[in-house]
Order: C-alpha cells, then structure tokens, then sequence
C-alpha cells in the first residue's frame, strides 16, 4: 500500500450557519482498504460523505480522489470517476424495477466513462442483482422489497457504476443480527474484487469485523484514526459514545 | 417497434384523420381540429417535462403566447412563409424554457410550478406594453385565403401543419421514452439525489426537457395568430391554455406519450363539442368536472387502467407518493 492515497481528505470544513458540523477533517485511504468511520449521531458523517461525494460544498478544505481535484465537479462527475455513494436511507427510482434500477448507473456512469456502450447492460443488471441475492425479483418494484432487500439494492446500484471507491452509510442501520452478517459478507466480497470500501456504521461487531482501520468523528472534528481494537479503546472515543 | 416504423405508422394515421377530415367536407371541422390538434401538441410538450421528469409547469400560456407574438413580430417584418414562423416560435420559446430551466430549476415541486405561473404573468406583462405587437390593443392579422402551394383552404392547411406538428411532437415523445434520456428523465422523476449518485446530469437533463418542452409549445402558438386574425394579451396568455395542458396528460396518463395525446383527443373534443351544442362557456366546467372523475375513477390516468404499475399523475398532486 505504498501507492498514492485513492482519496485525499485535507482540511475540509463545512457550516450550516452557525453550526459547524465539520473542522479541518484529514483522512487518507489507501487503493483497496477497508476502513470504518464511527461516530456518535450529529458528529458529521454524512456530511462528509456528502461532501466527499458532491451532495454537498465544503467550505474549505479539498477533497482528492485519484489524483484529481474534486472541487467544481457536480456528484455526477464524481461517480463517473468511480466514487460511489449508498445513501443512508435507500433512495430507490420507486417507478422502476430492480432492474431498472441497475441499469441507470450503467448507462450514465459506465457507459459514459468507457465513452461507448461495451457492456451488456442486461446481462451485468442481472450479475449484479444475483450478486445481492435479488435475481428472482429483478421485474418488481422496489416497493415490493424488503428493508434488507433495499438495503441490498442500494448496494448494488452504487457497485452498478464499477466504482472504485465505495461509501456505504448505514446499510446496517436496523437490519437483524443475520441480514449485518449478510451485508457485511457482501462488503467484504466486493473488498476482495478490489474496490476499496469506507463503511459508515454504528454496530460496532460489523464495524470491528470489517475495518482495517478505524476513524472516529466527535462534533466535526477528527479524534482517533487507527488499528480498530486500539481505537475503541482510546480514552476520548470511549468518552464520545460513554460520557466521561 | 422501431422509432422509424412508428413514425411511420404515426404518418399514415395523420394522413387518414386529414383524409377523414376532408371527406367530411365541412369547413368547420378544421377549425375544432386545429384546436384538439393544438392540444395535442400542447399537451405532449408539457409531459415532456412534467410527466417524465415530474417539473410540473404551469406558465404553458407564456411558452405558447411567445411562439404567437414571434409569428406577430415575423409578419410584420418581413412575412415569412408560415414553417419558418413555426421554426423561429419554437426557437423563441425553446430559449424562454432555457431561461426559466436556468433561473427555476433549483426549485422543487410546487416552488417550480409558481415561479413558472409567475414567469406568465412577467412575459404577459411585457407583451402587453410592448406596442410594435400592438400592447394591449392586440394585433389584427389578415389570414389568406389559399394554401401556398397546395389546393387546401388556409384553414384547411393550418390544420394539416398542426396534424404535422403533432405527429412531430408525439414522435420526439416517443423516442425520448425509448432512449437513455428517457431513463434519465423517469430518475430525476423519482430521486434527484440518487439520480446525480448515479452518474445523471441531472442539471443538464432538465435544461433538455425545459427546451424541448418550451420549443414545442412555442411551436403549437406560431400559427395562433393565422388562426384567431385578432391575438391580445389577455386571450393569447389565457390560463386556459394552462389549465387544458395539464389536465390533458393528468387524465390520459403522464407515464407514455399515448397519454397526453388521449387526454387531448378526448378533452378537446369533448370542449369543441360543448361549445357548438351547449356554451363555450362550459369548457373550463368540463374540465373541472373531469379532473375530479379522473382523481377518483383513474388515479393513474386512463392509461393506468391498462397498465396497474405505471406511477400516477393524479396521486401526485393528491400527495401521496
């Protein structure tokens, strides 16, 4: 892993008014890590997935992501550059099947970046949805699905735009003791296919299971960054979620 | 099926409703026709924008009223043949929608539809001070009496250009359904937030739609004056117009381009048919009435009752997605 850093976060900060929900936050990964970012709620990390991924405009600060600025590109662009996004609370096209689903990242993410139409996009919609599990369902719509099953499929359609970053907030949140095992075996499958995996998450079994290394965010601001079983012992972070 | 069958099915369809028309040999049937025809295109455009990607515009009259005044502006100039005020109606409106799309297209839902009502009122405003087009007085236009070309009556061929349009209109809607842009526009439809994560310029999209939306309005309004020979302010700006546009697709079903052209063809009828036997004064009633059937009988449009999944038109506005 001596490669150049797949994604540079240096200095970024971002305010709602008075609220500063990010300061001067620094983190690098590296191609083909897995990493955890844990904190409690309101401490930024959607935030900044948000800015990480174009929703939102850091203030100050840059984000790098191989080796390109991301700072004036739209979300869009930064998905054609292999930055792919789950959101927190699935946001499937609801007028479309599962299918449907998949194959718009394909059309205006994969197909655009190659510049020409080479993959089979049906053939890929239905590796993908077999993938997650979803192949007997790929003509439903999504408000057919389960919360598992929509959990999976947000999943899928960021892995439709062969992403090689993954940002996966909260696919966790909710799900039974079995469906984390199942997620987490599918996170883990696509980390072992090369993409390099941030996992955003509050159970702490799936984060420690997961994350080579761990990053914690209290109030906006960075407080640990490090080996994950040294991390959750760190005094301050245990003062985060514990109280003092 | 192939866009180039359709178009050409689409064709011959057009041809034997004009066939039908002169058949029936009734000089008035041109003039309900043109008015359904109007509509039809009127109404494809809006779905264009409103029902595939869900930007519900209200300010119709303005698209549709610019495209008339350029064809004033034109004929008093230098009097073009009637295709290149059509051309230069739908580039005029088309550049209006490139406008409101810049200016408006960071407001969402109801936001969108006043700012569009507004951008109306504004544009109705202009117009209406504006005397080269003849203020609020109007603008007298003498129609000829033939066709340039072809042993048609003027009315006759001002029907036959607004058969063209249509089948222009429904053609383009067709085709838009059926390609990557179709897809693109049903995402920003449903999600604009994962539309952009997944790789849709949505932005660029929208200016699309609100182009081609306003184009084709500013089009169907380009031989308005040739139809009406007086168009003032307050008639060329009517809400009506608005009013019709909407509830056309809202009835037909907003999900395909067969939607719009059934509500249309329906509607429009129904209000031509009104106005010969009852009162013209009954259309807007029609409509309110039908709008009210249409929210409890066909949710999803007429449409809908063929196709159960397709998403709603009138369970949007009814609020609940």
């Amino acid at each position: 892993m001596s490669d150049a850093p797949l994604l540079e976060v240096n200095g970024v900060g971002k305010r709602f008014g008075g609220f500063i929900a990010l300061a001067d936050i620094e983190i690098a990964v590296q191609p083909g890590e897995r990493v955890g970012l844990i904190g409690p709620n309101g401490s930024g990390k959607s935030t900044l997935v948000n800015c990480i991924c174009g929703t939102l405009r850091n203030e100050t600060g840059s984000v790098r992501f191989a080796g390109q600025k991301l700072e004036g590109k739209a979300a869009h662009q930064r998905t054609r550059l292999g930055l792919a996004r789950s959101f927190q609370l699935p946001r499937p096209f609801t007028t479309m099947t599962l299918a449907e689903n998949l194959r718009v990242p394909i059309l205006y993410a994969v197909n655009v970046r190659s510049g020409h139409a080479t993959v089979d996009v049906e053939a890929r919609c239905d590796d993908l949805l077999r993938m997650v599990g979803l192949a007997d369902k790929a003509h439903r719509l999504p408000r057919d699905l389960t919360q598992i099953e929509m959990r999976k499929l947000e999943l899928a359609r960021a892995m439709a735009s062969e992403p090689r970053l993954l940002i996966s907030d909260e696919a966790m949140a909710g799900l039974s003791h079995g469906e984390v095992d199942d997620i987490l075996a599918l996170l883990l499958q696509l980390n072992a296919q090369g993409v390099t995996i941030i996992m955003i998450e509050h159970i702490m079994r799936a984060v420690l299971a997961f994350s080579q290394r761990l990053i914690v965010l209290v109030a906006g601001r960075k407080i640990a960054d490090g080996d994950p079983q040294a991390v959750v012992r760190q005094q301050d972070v245990v003062e985060a979620y514990l109280g003092s | 099926m192939r866009n180039t069958s359709f178009i050409a099915l689409l064709i011959a369809a057009a041809a034997a409703v004009f066939a039908a028309m002169l058949w029936v040999g009734n000089g008035y049937v041109f003039f309900a026709g043109y008015v359904v025809l109007q509509y039809i295109v009127l109404a494809t455009a809006w779905n264009i924008l409103g029902g595939y990607t869900g930007y519900v515009n209200f300010g119709v009259a303005a698209f549709f009223a610019c495209g008339a005044y350029s064809t004033v502006v034109l004929h008093k100039l230098w009097g073009p043949p009637l295709v290149v005020m059509i051309l230069v109606g739908g580039a005029v409106s088309g550049l209006i929608g490139l406008g409101t799309g810049y200016l408006t297209l960071r407001l969402r839902g109801t936001f969108f539809g006043i700012a569009t009502l507004a951008m109306s009122v504004v544009a109705e405003t202009l117009i209406t001070n504006w005397q080269f087009v003849g203020g609020s007085r109007g603008a007298y236009i003498i129609r000829p009496e033939h066709a340039p070309h072809l042993p048609l009556d003027y009315i006759q061929y001002l029907c036959l250009v607004m058969l063209g349009l249509s089948v222009l209109a429904i053609a383009t809607a067709r085709a838009i359904e059926h390609s990557r842009l179709g897809v693109g526009f049903a995402t920003i439809r449903d999600d604009e937030l994962a539309a952009e994560a997944s790789g849709v310029p949505t932005l660029r999209l929208k200016l699309i739609a609100t182009v081609l939306s306003g184009g084709f309005m500013g089009m169907a309004g380009a031989p308005l004056p040739y139809y009406v020979t007086y168009l003032d302010p307050s008639s060329g700006f009517n809400l009506t117009y608005a009013v019709n546009t909407i509830a056309m697709p809202l009835i037909g079903g907003t999900a395909t381009w067969l939607g719009p052209l059934i509500g249309a063809v329906l509607l429009g009828t129904l209000q031509q048919v009104a106005t010969v036997t009852i009162s013209s004064a009954l259309s807007l009633l029609i409509v309110g009435l039908m709008l009210v059937g249409f929210v409890v009988a066909a949710p999803n449009g007429i449409i809908g009752w063929f196709k159960p999944a397709v998403r709603t038109s009138m369970r949007r506005l009814r609020g609940s997605r």
